[in-house]
């Protein structure tokens, strides 16, 4: 079936400032192959790929396409070598057809057919299976079809290496088996196919060979024949680092936060979260570690109140009276007045909490709003803002400098101080070191250890392995919305972490029972 | 006459009205399907005008007698076109180049233009010494409103539909025209990717900053050509200060009432000229007449209520209507 080779990359190394992205990487896939490229967040993945579809050109290192050097300065040169790539996040004009959105940018000195092109997008699907019905209007359309689309406009250019980035991320279990029976077609028809993704059965089931990546170094490539989770596991966390966090016992103050068998959809109508039970206990730390966008975000906006919910339990125990008290229908507000606080650093940091245009101490005061009367006090958020700048070492001017002006870290310094400064009896964090030095990032530990230390229930979400194992007491694994187990910090490995992380499951094996991380649940619970 | 109702000529000066906003609409249509809000249409009419009247009285006053009704038409057009382009070429510059603020900059040249026509408008009026506050340039207008030689002879039918200065067909064709463009055409289809989803379009390769400034700048022309027509035809070359009131802001409205399509902008713009004259064949008490008038923007009020409330996609605005365009950090 493997024929020659199709794509070559050689000592590819991608820098961002001082940043590596990629460094050193050479890999090789043959016409008639599925590639499997796995990753961590931040292994450069996706950079690797985005430098193969013309988006970056690399620092180092060639690409040769067919035994060709090739010259990929844009997408339209990617094009040109045949190469296709489909994103993430689909680039379609929503009130267009199929068939118009497939032939947008195609200058091939040809009249301008719909009909014609439409037969020809029918026959392109119809030979490798896919359903469309090109004169449907994307706004009609599911995510699947939309997806269907995307990778019709790369075949319909003729392309012969297709990049898929994780496709799978949006569908559902039957559209994902649907897709791998089209990629698998397309195998068989000669195309070269690479597929970035992180879920383990994906790559054992639909790919010939695997390619490690780990932040930003080449690992080595797989038969996938001849490897099996644990050794992919282990090729993509690697060794486990120490570091210096003081990490105190758990105060065992009992439950504070229980959360029993919730479910939620996303926007798509996906479910995100699927009957997901655990509680926090006060004066403890639980990280939650998984892959991103397995429903960390959605957890904590459904605690918070912020994300609604299908079905399931979110109780709060009031820590004196020992009352419970349903979350689920209090509103935002009397979520957060009952003391419950979330901080969340998204990717681009001052899209949530922050308004970038005002000043430390406006921004202190939109939290608590509410309380004021016609006119605002800007004497306390004053106080507050010093505070917070003084304790944290926040770097700024003064608290009259728009916070857009601060630099990354002492924007998330003030976010992460306005809601401690609240007292919460729940404090969550979510990705609260995103893009902080080292030095910045202990400084937040170290607040999250105080928090614990005065009784708080904290949940923290982090990205790094090594942190969540030095900084939490009891670490939950979130797996495509599922907690595939909560293990003690103290005592897992990394590997088994990993294990847990990509350890999703299909609808056929949903059945089989989950020992494992039952086994491991009660094992924290001593 | 039916009923006592002057329905012939209450048509003729309908479509006499409409054309003005016809010319409007279909350049703003133009212009928003690239996704620019070019809320300067009424200043860049005005423009159109006064550019046209400028050249027609430098070729009015150097011609003499007699003018050569080639060059009474041509001399106007172009000059009359250059000035529309200019003021388009200054908004495309602010809001694609500098990516300005769309609605800031639209108002602006709004004002702009509606000072600038009335600045030389008022220095040609001094110049000519006039008694009046108005300029005529009679002889310019009586080419423009040149109609078939036969057109008096076919009784109400030559009335309704031969009666007109070649302008008035021309509005029609240009709507039809762009109307064939945006569906039918590569062009067109690329021109409204850009206007709905312009990182999509730019991923597929399509030059978004150049549809932009082109559709821009012809839908901006198109537009100047109703300033154009409302002095050479409607007042017959009689240019007064302040005379086009506020018809770019009812071809604005027009855009909404057409919902984004040339073809229904012509039925659109004659009902919209109707509305506009209806209160001189009516009887109306004084007070009742500014009611009256603002017919047309109630009605689009409406077509604005319904079409949401049906929120048929094909009906809305251009999806990145009004928002500049930053290509993504790469």
């Amino acid at each position: 079936m493997k024929g020659a080779i199709a794509l070559e990359l050689k000592h590819v190394t991608k820098r961002f400032g001082a940043v590596v992205a990629n460094h050193d990487v050479s890999l090789s896939v043959h016409h008639g192959e599925i590639l499997a490229v796995l990753g961590e967040n931040g292994s450069g993945k996706t950079t690797l790929m985005n430098m193969i579809s013309g988006i970056y050109y690399p620092d180092e290192g060639e690409i040769y396409i067919d035994g060709n050097k090739a010259q990929i300065l844009s997408p339209k040169d990617s094009f040109k070598y045949g190469v296709g790539m489909i994103h993430q996040h689909f680039k379609l004009v929503d009130v267009f057809s199929a068939t118009e959105n497939i032939v947008l940018g195609i200058e091939d000195g040809k009249k301008f057919n719909l009909k014609e092109s439409s037969a020809r997008i029918a026959e392109i699907a119809d030979k490798y299976g896919f359903e469309i019905s090109p004169e449907k209007k994307i706004y009609n359309m599911s995510v699947s079809e939309k997806q269907t689309v995307e990778i019709l406009k790369v075949l319909y250019r003729g392309a012969d290496i297709l990049i898929l980035d994780e496709p799978t991320a949006v569908l559902t279990p039957q559209e994902t088996d649907k897709l791998f029976a089209v990629l698998r077609r397309m195998r068989d028809d000669g195309k070269c196919i690479i597929i970035i993704t992180h879920k383990m059965h994906e790559v054992l089931s639909l790919s010939d060979r695997v390619a490690v990546l780990r932040k930003g170094e080449y690992v080595g490539t797989v038969e996938t024949a001849m490897t099996g989770e644990s050794e992919l596991t282990e090729m993509m966390v690697g060794k486990k680092i120490a570091l210096n966090i003081d990490r105190t016992d758990a105060l065992g103050l009992g439950e504070r936060l229980v959360v029993d068998k919730l479910n939620c959809l996303d926007e798509y109508g996906v479910k995100v979260l699927q009957d997901v039970s655990f509680s926090v206990h006060g004066g403890e730390i639980l990280g939650i570690a998984g892959i991103a966008g397995s429903g960390q975000k959605e957890l904590l906006e459904a605690i918070a109140g912020i994300q609604p919910t299908e079905s399931g339990k979110i109780s709060y125990i009031e820590p004196e009276s020992k009352e419970l008290i349903d979350l689920r229908t209090k509103t935002t507000a009397e979520i957060r007045d009952l003391g419950i606080r979330l901080s969340f650093v998204p990717e681009d940091r001052l899209g949530m909490g922050l308004v970038g245009n005002m000043d430390a101490v406006d921004n202190m005061m939109l939290r608590g709003y509410e309380k004021s009367t016609v006119f605002v006090d800007r004497k306390k958020p004053k106080e507050l803002a010093d505070k917070i700048i003084d304790e944290l070492e926040v770097v700024t001017p003064g608290t009259s400098t728009p916070v857009r002006r601060l630099s990354g870290g002492n924007v998330q310094k003030l976010l992460v101080g306005r809601e401690i400064a609240s007292a919460p009896k729940v404090f969550m964090a979510a990705y609260p070191v995103r893009g902080l030095d080292i030095n910045s990032s202990y400084t937040i530990y170290n607040l999250l250890t105080k928090q614990k230390e005065s009784g708080v229930a904290v949940m923290f979400v982090g990205e790094d392995l090594d942190v969540l194992m030095d900084l939490c007491d009891r670490i939950m694994v979130i797996a495509s919305g599922k907690i595939t187990g909560i293990v003690d910090a103290r005592t897992i490995t990394k590997e088994e972490l990993g294990l847990l992380m990509t350890k999703t499951t299909s609808v056929l094996e949903d059945q089989e029972p989950h020992t494992n991380s039952e086994e491991k649940e009660s094992l924290s619970d001593e | 006459m039916i009923f006592g109702f002057p329905i012939v000529l209450f048509i003729q000066r309908a479509i006499l009205q409409g054309t003005a906003l016809l010319f409007g609409s279909t350049g703003e249509i133009l212009t928003e399907k690239s996704g620019n809000l070019n809320l300067g249409i009424p200043g860049i009419m005005y423009i159109g005008g006064i550019s046209g009247v400028i050249g027609g009285f430098l070729y009015q006053s150097s011609a003499g007698r007699t003018v050569n009704p080639a060059l009474a038409i041509i001399i106007p057009l172009l000059s009359s076109l250059l000035g529309s382009l200019l003021a388009s070429l200054l908004y495309c510059f602010l809001t694609v180049t500098l990516r300005a603020n769309q609605n800031v900059t639209g108002l602006a040249l709004t004002t702009f233009g509606v000072g600038f026509g009335n600045f030389f408008g008022g220095s040609l009026i001094k110049l000519v010494d006039s008694e009046v506050p108005s300029i005529a340039l009679t002889k310019i207008a009586k080419v423009f409103k040149k109609t078939l030689p036969f057109a008096d002879d076919l009784g109400w039918f030559g009335d309704i539909f031969l009666s007109y200065g070649f302008m008035v067909y021309l509005a029609i064709i240009l709507a039809v025209v762009a109307s064939v463009f945006l569906k039918k055409t590569r062009t067109g289809l690329y021109l409204r990717a850009v206007g709905e989803n312009p990182a999509t379009a730019d991923a597929a390769g399509i030059n978004v900053s150049k549809y932009k400034y082109l559709s821009t700048c012809i839908g901006g022309m198109i537009a100047g050509l109703g300033g154009l027509y409302y002095v050479m035809d409607y007042t017959n070359g009689v240019w007064s200060n302040n005379g086009f009131g506020d018809r770019g802001w009812l071809a604005i409205a027009l855009v909404i009432f057409a919902t984004w399509k040339p073809s229904v902008g012509i039925v659109g713009s004659y009902l919209f000229g109707a509305l506009y004259v209806l209160y001189n064949y009516i009887s109306v008490s004084m007070p009742m007449m500014p009611i009256i008038q603002m017919l047309p923007y109630v009605v689009t009020i409406i077509v604005l209520i319904i079409t949401s409330m049906r929120s048929k996609k094909e009906n809305q605005p251009p999806a990145s209507l009004g928002l500049s365009y930053f290509r993504e950090e790469r």
